[in-house]
C-alpha cells in the first residue's frame, strides 16, 4: 500500500511541474469559464449577482386591451419576481435605447392592435386559417444572450397560450354563426365572454409560466439557476477527461523511458505499479476539480451547492473519470495515441455532457449514448446541487458514476493483462 | 556458502521464431566483476532482463543469491541492483528526490534512506547538485545518478547493462573508476559492453557473447591464449576490390593464420605482426592492391573476438 501511495504521489508532484499540463489544467477551464460568463450576461448585471435573477426588462404597452395588460402582469406577477426586473417604458425607442446602452436585458413591446388583432372574425379566413395576431416585439441585448433568451422564452410561452385560446374562439364563434345561432353583429360582443369561459372552463389562467424547481427547494422559492453553474462544472469535467488521459499517457510515457522497467525491476509487483499509477491519476483529477470548485467560488462568487454533497461528487466524478484514462491507456500503444484519443474523448464527452447544447435537443439516441460520459452524470448532479439539492437528490448519480469506473477499472486490468504492458 | 552468488544454467529467450539467447550458462564469482562481451544485438540486454526477472526465459534457470529467477523473483529482486542501458530517472525530479523515490521502491524509507542517499550522491560526486532537477543535467551527470539509483539498497550483485553509452570520456572514466571503487569495497558486478577496453580494464572474468550464444569464458589471460598471443594486422586498402588470390596468397605468408577482408580492410593474425609487414605488403603490390593505411595491435580481446567470429567486436 505504502508504495502504492509513493508511486501516487511522485506522478501528482510530476505533473504540477509540468508547466504546459498546468495550463490545460487548471488556467484553460479557468478562462472558458470565465469567457463563457461574460458571453452568457453573467457578469455584465452588476456584480454581486449570481445567476440568473433580477434580469433587467423593459416593458412598452400599447395596447389598450386585455391582453397587453395580462402579459404586463405576468411579468410582474410575484411568480417571476426575483428572475425578472421588470421596469416600464413610455414608448419603444426610449425602450430600446435601454437596451442599446446594456442598461436591460431585453425590451418587450406589446402593439397597440394586439388585443384587436386576436378577436375572432365571424366568418373563415381564405384558406380556413385564423387571420394573424399581432406580434409582441422582444428587442434582446447580444451582450445578454442568455438573461434575453429567458425574457424571450417567457414571452413566447404567452404568445403560445394566447394563439391557443384566440384559435378554439375563432372556432367556437365560427360555429356559432354557421348554425344561425349567432347573428354576425352579435360577434363582437359575444368573443370576449366565450374566449372568458373557455380558459375558465381549462381551470388555467390565460398566461401562466412554468418554472421547474427541485423539491429540495424551499417551498415558493424560485431557484436560482446560474449560468455559471453549468458552464464551470461542464469545463472542469471537460478538463478532467484531459488530466485523466495526461495520466494514461504517462503511463506509456513511463514505458518508453524505461522508467517502467526500471519500477518492475524492483521489488514492485505490476499491481502495486498499476494501482500507484491509478491513485495518481485519481488524485491529480480530485486536486483539479477541487482548485476550479474553490475557485470559482471565490472569485466568481459562485454557488456549488451542500459542501460535502459536493466533495462526495468530485470524488465519485473523478473516480468515473480515471477508469476511462485507464482504459485509454490500456487500448493506445504509444503515448501520442493516448494524447490524440484523450483530446477526442474530452471534446466528445464535454459536448454530450449537456453544458454547451442541452441534452434534451439531443435525439433520444444520442441522449441515452451521452450517458456513458461522467460528464452527464456529473453536470446533472452538480446542476441539482447548485440549484439546492442534497446529497440524497444525487445518490443516483453518485451510484452510477461509482459504478461506472468500477467497470471501467475491472475493463483496463483485463486489456492491460492482455496487452503485456506490465510484463517484459 | 557458494562461490557463486549468481549460476545461470542453459538460459534460452526467443520471441517467436527468433533466438535472442541460445543455451547460455555461466556463473559469477562473489566479489568479482565480470563482464558480458559481445557486439550490439548480442543477446547481453536480454540476458541481463532475464537474470533481473524482468522477461521469463523461454527454457532454462538460474540462481542468485540462492533464489531461482524463475520460483522466487521477489527475493532476487530485493538481492541485485539493476543500472539500466537508458537513463531511466524522472527528469522533472532532483537527483535527491529521484534517489528518495527508488530507495522506496526497494523498501527503505526514512532517516536511513536520506542518509543512504547522500552516500551516494557522494560516491558519485554530484552532492553539491543533489537538489537540481535531473533535466539540467550533463548526459554523464544523468548517468551517475542511474548508477547511484541502483546501489541505494546495497545490493549483493550489480547488474550494469552499457552504462557508458553515449557518454564523455571524462564521465566515462568517472564510471569506470566508481565500478572499481564499489568492487574494491565487495560489490560484485555483472556488467555488460560492447567496449572492449572497458572489459579489459575492469573484469576478472570475462564472457564473450554473440548470436545469443557464450562463445568464450574465462579471464582475460586464458582468452588472450586462444588466439596464440597473436597480433591483429589491419591493411587498409580502399574501397576498390582485391583479387580473390590476394586473401590466399596472405594466408601462405609464414606466421599469417588468418586473412580476412571486411569492407576496406584486410584483417590478419600473425604470429610477429612487424615481421610479417614488409612481405604483406610486398605482396599486396604485386597483385594490384594499394595500402593506404598499417596497423599493428598486440593480443587483445578484439583479436579473440575475431579468431572466434572472423568479424570485429565492433562490427
Amino acid at each position: 500500500m505504502k508504495k502504492i501511495l509513493v508511486i501516487g504521489l511522485k506522478d501528482f508532484s510530476l505533473i504540477w511541474r509540468d508547466r504546459a499540463a498546468l495550463l490545460l489544467l487548471l488556467a484553460a477551464p479557468f478562462v472558458l469559464t470565465l469567457g463563457l460568463g461574460f458571453v452568457s450576461g453573467r457578469f455584465a448585471a452588476g456584480s454581486g449577482r449570481a445567476g440568473l435573477s433580477d434580469i433587467p426588462v423593459v416593458i412598452v404597452n400599447q395596447d389598450h386591451g386585455q391582453l397587453g395588460q395580462a402579459l404586463v402582469n405576468a411579468l410582474s406577477s410575484k411568480d417571476l419576481a426575483g428572475l425578472l426586473a421588470p421596469t416600464t417604458a413610455g414608448d419603444p425607442a426610449a425602450a430600446r435605447g435601454q437596451v442599446d446602452a446594456n442598461q436591460a436585458a431585453a425590451a418587450v413591446i406589446v402593439p397597440a392592435e394586439f388585443s384587436t388583432s386576436t378577436r375572432p372574425q365571424p366568418v373563415p379566413a381564405p384558406g380556413g386559417q385564423t387571420g394573424p395576431a399581432a406580434a409582441i416585439e422582444v428587442y434582446a441585448n447580444p451582450a445578454q444572450p442568455l438573461n434575453a433568451s429567458v425574457v424571450q422564452a417567457i414571452v413566447q410561452s404567452f404568445a403560445s397560450q394566447v394563439e391557443t385560446g384566440r384559435v378554439s374562439t375563432q372556432v367556437t364563434v365560427q360555429q356559432l354563426v354557421a348554425h344561425g345561432l349567432v347573428s354576425p353583429q352579435q360577434v363582437a360582443a359575444l368573443a370576449p365572454a366565450v374566449a372568458q369561459r373557455a380558459t375558465a372552463a381549462e381551470g388555467t389562467p390565460l398566461i401562466r409560466v412554468s418554472v421547474q424547481q427541485s423539491d429540495a427547494a424551499g417551498s415558493g422559492a424560485v431557484p436560482q439557476v446560474d449560468a455559471l453553474a453549468i458552464f464551470a462544472p461542464g469545463m472542469a469535467l471537460m478538463f478532467l477527461m484531459y488530466t485523466v488521459s495526461y495520466g494514461g499517457r504517462n503511463l506509456l510515457a513511463e514505458r518508453y523511458a524505461g522508467t517502467l522497467a526500471r519500477l518492475l525491476g524492483t521489488p514492485t509487483s505490476a499491481a502495486q505499479v498499476l494501482g500507484g499509477k491509478l491513485f495518481g491519476i485519481f488524485l491529480t483529477g480530485l486536486a483539479q476539480v477541487s482548485v476550479l470548485v474553490v475557485g470559482t467560488s471565490l472569485l466568481f462568487q459562485l454557488r456549488w451547492g451542500d459542501a460535502l454533497a459536493v466533495a462526495a461528487l468530485i470524488v465519485a466524478v473523478t473516480a468515473a473519470a480515471t477508469g476511462w484514462g485507464l482504459v485509454l491507456a490500456a487500448v493506445a500503444r504509444t503515448p501520442a495515441q493516448v494524447g490524440s484519443l484523450g483530446t477526442a474523448l474530452m471534446l466528445v464527452f464535454g459536448m454530450l455532457s449537456g453544458a454547451f447544447i442541452p441534452l434534451s435537443t439531443f435525439p433520444g439516441w444520442l441522449q441515452t449514448l451521452a450517458r456513458i460520459s461522467p460528464n452527464a452524470w456529473g453536470l446533472e448532479a452538480f446542476t441539482t446541487l447548485a440549484q439546492g439539492g442534497a446529497l440524497s437528490a444525487i445518490a443516483p448519480g453518485l451510484a452510477v458514476l461509482l459504478a461506472m469506473a468500477a467497470a471501467l477499472f475491472a475493463a483496463a486490468v483485463m486489456m492491460f493483462r492482455r496487452s503485456q504492458l506490465l510484463k517484459y | 556458502m557458494s562461490d557463486f552468488i549468481l549460476t545461470a544454467d542453459d538460459l534460452h529467450k526467443s520471441y517467436g521464431e527468433r533466438a535472442a539467447v541460445q543455451g547460455i550458462s555461466f556463473g559469477v564469482r562473489r566479489g568479482e566483476v565480470f563482464s558480458l562481451l559481445g557486439p550490439n544485438g548480442a543477446g547481453k540486454t536480454t540476458t541481463i532482463s532475464m537474470l533481473s526477472c524482468l522477461i521469463a526465459p523461454t527454457r532454462g534457470d538460474a540462481t542468485i543469491a540462492g533464489h531461482s529467477i524463475r520460483r522466487e523473483p521477489g527475493a532476487v529482486k530485493r538481492a541485485i541492483g539493476v543500472v539500466p542501458q537508458e537513463i531511466a530517472l524522472y527528469q522533472a525530479l532532483s537527483a535527491r528526490e529521484n534517489l528518495l523515490f527508488w530507495g522506496q521502491m526497494y523498501g527503505l524509507g526514512g532517516a536511513s534512506l536520506r542518509r543512504r542517499a547522500d552516500e551516494v550522491l557522494e560516491l558519485v560526486g554530484l552532492r553539491d547538485r543533489a537538489n537540481d532537477r535531473l533535466e539540467t543535467y550533463s548526459g554523464g551527470m544523468q548517468r551517475r545518478i542511474n548508477l547511484a539509483a541502483g546501489l541505494l539498497h546495497r545490493p549483493q550483485l550489480v547488474f550494469m547493462d552499457e552504462p557508458t553509452v553515449g557518454i564523455d570520456p571524462q564521465s566515462r572514466r568517472n564510471i569506470l573508476d566508481m565500478v572499481k571503487q564499489l568492487n574494491a569495497q565487495g560489490m560484485t558486478v555483472l556488467y555488460t559492453t560492447h567496449y572492449m577496453e572497458e572489459a579489459q580494464e575492469l573484469s576478472s572474468r570475462i564472457g564473450i557473447i554473440d548470436h545469443g550464444k557464450l562463445i568464450a569464458l574465462g579471464t582475460l589471460d586464458e582468452l588472450n591464449r586462444l588466439v596464440g598471443e597473436e597480433d591483429v594486422v589491419e591493411l587498409q586498402v580502399g574501397a576498390e576490390s582485391t583479387p580473390p588470390e590476394l586473401l590466399r596468397a596472405l594466408n601462405g605468408v609464414p606466421g599469417v593464420s588468418q586473412a580476412s577482408r571486411e569492407n576496406g580492410t584486410l584483417r590478419l593474425l600473425a604470429r610477429d605482426g612487424n615481421a610479417a609487414l614488409p612481405e604483406l605488403i610486398t605482396l599486396a603490390n604485386s597483385l594490384g592492391t594499394r595500402v593506404t593505411n598499417v596497423s599493428i595491435r598486440v593480443p587483445n580481446l578484439e583479436a579473440v573476438f575475431l579468431s572466434l567470429t572472423g568479424r570485429a567486436l565492433r562490427d
